[in-house]
């Protein structure tokens, strides 16, 4: 019935880390990760909870507010949807889609 | 939610909203509306002369990166007529900067242009890892600053170049508007927000054509073109973004996008303010304005654009209350145009002091400055003073650097509108 997510109710997104972001996400640019599809109250996955899923289960640096502060993603750091700004779609409220595109990248590093 | 259609050509789908009029665009239409607006900011500043030899600072970021990148582009599509090549510092940090350089030299080869490169150990008998060996890693970034600002300026006089143009976006000139405000700086605040510095001695001429570019706006312009860039921060200040301006800048934008080119407008207008003798000097033509190669940044790092240093909110704190101190006798000058209310003497008000800026040369190696001997060279003194006789006694170091220096380095820092 469920053409979003898989048999285990999980969607296939590809996450992204630029600019520095990716040392806190084992040094390494791009993840295939297996997003739940629903979050903690059993709602429809969106950014604001890839974002806390991000933090318990990819993070492995331990400077978590590189990468969030005040529970949103850090000012500074560029969210991409699929390759258009976050705020296109609805900034963290967007909810995520199959095989969608996720790319953070901090413009808080040297330039 | 549906696609928003772009605002400018209503075909494509828009995938930028530009922070300073949150104007929706398509990749397209932004790029080329991104590099129209740096070739009216050259055009409005007559920035450039045909034929002229112009040096990229490079260093492999992502600014210096797109500067390069458009600089090629404008000149081919309006025929400016530069010779453009890129000019890097090589620090000498293992591991940092080697990888960067590569980066420049991937760059040189797919822009087509020279590269020459300079070394921290060539002009000053230092790479920035003995420095860290020998004064620890504290403080290490007002060295690192100091010594890049001159090698800028010794590589292209090397290059027989005398126009050098750096990667300084608008977000930088916010940072250093709001740090000097902050500190009552105000020939620095002058000269941070010109567009173009010249020095009367070292006749290299700096400018930032990337000055209204929004960072953002840069990294998109990177991404969506697929430029080739380094990203990693400096092993020597892991957390040079951690509690300083930069972030006050970014959430600021985060409330409300305009603030940084507001932020730009605001500081060249009060630059605008500033008496001439106080900025330094004004060298005929709008906005050019006389330094000694402070302007750019705080002497932090991570770049070659001298961003500031970390934690410098908390450091400023300290030396605001060391500088209610500090009033030594300098050269008056009153900044008119406030009437002075008698019934308001017994207030704080006074008007500013300001220091008088009087350029001359380097006893020692000759760069302008306003000291008798240049930053780069006190610097030099003390860490010659102190270089290890062993190896052994490198690690002795680490902890306790030179007392002596660090009372030098305090004298350097804390006095405001003061320029060593
Ligand atoms: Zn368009
Ligand atoms: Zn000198």
């Amino acid at each position: 019935m469920d053409t979003k997510a898989d048999d285990e109710g999980n969607l296939p997104i590809v996450v992204e880390f630029t600019g520095g972001l990716e040392l806190l996400f084992s040094n390494q640019r791009k993840h295939q990760i297996a997003l739940p599809s629903t979050d903690e109250n059993g709602r429809s996955a969106n950014l604001a909870f890839l974002v806390r899923y991000l933090c318990q289960s990819l993070m492995t640096g331990r400077r978590k507010d590189m990468f969030v502060t005040d529970g949103t993603v850090r000012p500074g750091i560029l969210v991409l949807v699929n390759d258009a700004d976050w705020e296109l779609e609805g900034e963290d409220q967007y909810e995520l889609k199959r095989n969608d595109n996720i790319l953070f990248v901090s413009t808080l590093h040297g330039g | 939610m549906p696609p928003t259609p772009c605002a400018l050509c209503n075909a494509s789908r828009a995938l930028i909203i530009r922070p300073k009029n949150h104007q929706k665009l398509c990749k397209a239409c932004f790029i080329s509306l991104f590099e129209t607006e740096i070739h009216n900011t050259i055009t409005a500043n007559s920035l450039f002369s045909p034929g002229e030899r112009v040096a990229i600072g490079a260093s492999g970021g992502k600014d210096s990166t797109v500067l390069a990148s458009v600089l090629k582009t404008l000149n081919e599509r309006y025929n400016y007529g530069l010779k453009l090549m890129l000019l890097s510092i090589d620090e000498g940090i293992k591991g940092y900067r080697d990888d960067s350089l590569q980066t420049v030299k991937r760059n040189a080869v797919q822009y087509e242009m020279p590269l020459e490169i300079v070394g921290y150990d060539e002009l000053y008998g230092w790479t920035m890892d003995q420095v860290v060996s020998q004064i620890g890693k504290k403080g290490n970034c007002t060295y690192c600053g100091v010594f890049r600002r001159q090698a800028l300026d010794r590589g292209a006089a090397r290059l027989g170049i005398k126009h050098v143009v750096t990667g300084h976006n608008a977000d930088d000139v916010a940072e250093t508007v709001m740090m000097n405000l902050l500190r009552g700086d105000l020939p620095r605040l002058a000269r941070a927000t010109s567009i173009v510095t010249a020095s009367a001695a070292s006749e290299i001429k700096r400018s930032k054509p990337l000055k209204y570019a929004y960072e953002k706006e840069i990294v998109l312009y990177a991404h969506h073109k697929g430029l080739d860039y380094f990203t990693t921060e400096c092993i020597y200040s892991p957390e040079a973004f951690r509690g300083s301006a930069r972030t006050l800048i970014k959430s600021l934008e985060r409330v409300r996008p305009s603030a940084i080119l507001d932020v730009v407008r605001s500081g060249e207008d009060m630059a605008r303010l500033v008496p001439a003798e106080v900025s330094g000097g004004h060298r005929g033509g709008k906005d050019v304005i006389v330094n000694e190669g402070e302007a750019e940044g705080d002497g932090g790092c991570g770049s070659a654009n001298g961003r500031a240093s970390g934690g410098e909110m908390a450091d400023m704190e300290k030396q605001l209350l060391e500088n209610d101190g500090a009033r030594d006798n300098e050269t008056e000058i009153t900044v008119n145009g406030h009437k002075h209310d008698p019934n308001c003497n017994k207030s704080n008000r006074m008007p500013k002091k300001l220091r008088k800026q009087q350029m001359g040369k380097c006893a020692r190696c000759g760069y302008l400055s306003s000291q008798d001997i240049c930053k780069a060279c006190m610097l030099l003194e003390g860490l010659n003073k102190n270089r290890p006789k062993t190896q052994i006694q490198v690690s002795v170091e680490e902890e306790d650097s030179s007392p002596t220096l660090t009372r030098r380095m305090e004298g350097l820092t804390v006095i405001p509108g003061h320029q060593t």
